[in-house]
């Protein structure tokens, strides 16, 4: 039976891990190749490599970036952010990514899913949509949250999979960073009126969390940062915790 | 050794290459029919559309350069495809090495859980028959992304069940495929490309 995945997902900065990681056994912390392969190493399903630089310098490093972790690292791995056209994708791919995700640019410019689709392939092309609840409805945000949109989240999520999305990356603005469990009502809508793969992300708090997101939610991939940084749980243990809770996981 | 990694229009085929880097083994990308003819393993990878890759691979006369190797040939995941006699992706006939057709996958209403297509992650291998894999690859997980399967056939050497049971891996003779990717399957996947560099001589 197909394994629910567990993500985690790293926030890179001119080439380094930011979110203050803890891992008190890796000499350089910051190294996301080296974390990125410590993940991988206790059981991680996939790794998120979300680049959040600004300059062009930090760009650079960021491609150099991914052709050390597809030099090292055996399981498929997704790179994000900045990507706004063809030619930042056909980088990335040639650097060794699996898949890259899209956010903004996509919202934007709609049509770059589906030219990211016809040039590379649908399993290529993660959507990443962040999205919060407003009084009318779930309102599609950019700029990581910070501007509102028009668009609204079922239809563009909808949207995006007739456009050749492989795969939605669903972002609770409500819930990410509350550590209250992840938005499971909205989750299982959207696994049920799509048929490509969900990742849920945003409220990951303690294991339950995780046992939720796949039987409420529906999700086929749950997606944590701080969680897995900080080390409030570690891999292995939420496996075995899920596999306790009948949960088929790798 | 040499291991040709044969060039074609088709996605990210650095990725194997990268991995048998892993092993410490150096392979070669290319589409010089002489350089693959004498090579002592030859992977055939792919990621894309069957019917415009199969009318590529005629285009430069690679579809009878395969067809004919007698060394240990490895397809992987489109590869696979295009070894077996048809496809249902743009309805095309394919290499016939593995008499096996290709199909979509289409979800079966009221089934228990919710299918999506594609069939995307880590799903777990069993009924192994091949020297590819070895007793402790039973029931163990790899990685897949597809949205059309080989039917399971004679030359089953693998099956996964995802809607229905498939061809996870085929063999027959000197070539052997694996519709999942060894080269992102962790340990597990290296264990397989390992076994297969490691293959005696037929």
């Amino acid at each position: 039976m197909l394994a629910k995945r567990i993500i985690p997902c790293l926030d890179i900065k001119d080439g380094q891990t930011v979110k203050g990681v803890n891992f008190v056994n890796i000499q350089n912390v910051g190294d996301p190749v080296e974390l990125g392969a410590l993940y991988a190493e206790q059981g991680a399903d996939e790794l998120v490599f979300l680049d959040i630089t600004a300059t062009h310098e930090g760009r650079k490093t960021f491609v150099d970036l991914v052709k050390r972790i597809a030099r090292e690292i055996n399981i498929p791995f997704t790179v994000g952010g900045g990507i706004s056209e063809l030619e930042d994708a056909d980088k990335l791919l040639a650097a060794g990514a699996d898949k890259i995700s899209i956010n903004s640019s996509a919202v934007r410019n709609p049509s770059l899913i589906d030219d990211l689709a016809k040039n590379f392939g649908n399993q290529f092309v993660v959507v990443a949509i962040d999205a919060r609840k407003t009084p009318d409805h779930w309102a599609v945000t950019v700029n990581g949250g910070r501007i509102e949109t028009d668009k609204e989240l079922f239809s563009w999520a909808k949207e995006a999979e007739s456009r050749g999305a492989g795969e939605i990356l669903f972002t609770s603005m409500n819930h990410d960073g509350t550590k209250n469990g992840f938005a499971n009502e909205e989750l299982a809508q959207l696994s049920e009126s799509l048929s490509i793969p969900i990742i849920a992300s945003g409220g990951a708090g303690n294991m339950e969390h995780f046992v939720d997101v796949f039987t409420k939610g529906k999700a086929d991939a749950g997606l944590a940062a701080s969680i897995f940084h900080f080390r409030e749980i570690a891999i292995p243990d939420l496996k075995a915790y899920l596999r306790q809770q009948g949960i088929v996981v790798r | 050794m040499e291991v040709a990694i044969i060039k074609y229009n088709a996605g990210n085929i650095m990725s194997v290459e990268l991995a048998l880097k892993r092993l410490g083994v150096n392979a070669t990308i290319t589409a010089d029919p002489d350089f693959i003819r004498r090579a002592d393993r030859v992977i055939f990878p792919g990621v894309g559309e069957a019917s415009t890759t199969m009318a590529y691979l005629r285009e430069h006369k690679l579809d009878t350069l395969i067809t004919s190797l007698k060394q240990p040939v490895l397809g992987v995941c489109l590869g696979l495809q295009l070894m077996c006699s048809h496809s249902e992706e743009g309805d095309v006939d394919c290499l016939g090495i593995f008499p096996e057709k290709v199909k979509k996958f289409v979800p079966e209403p009221g089934q228990e859980n919710i299918t999506k297509v594609p069939h995307m992650g880590w799903n777990s291998i069993s009924n192994l028959k091949s020297d590819l894999f070895d007793a402790s690859l039973e029931n163990q997980y790899v990685y897949f992304v597809h949205s059309y399967y080989a039917a399971a056939g004679d030359d089953t050497a693998a099956v996964c069940n995802y809607i229905t049971p498939f061809s996870a891996a085929l063999q027959r003779d000197n070539f052997y495929a694996t519709q999942f990717h060894p080269e992102k399957s962790g340990p597990i996947g290296a264990r397989i490309l390992e076994n297969f560099i490691n293959l005696k001589a037929r």
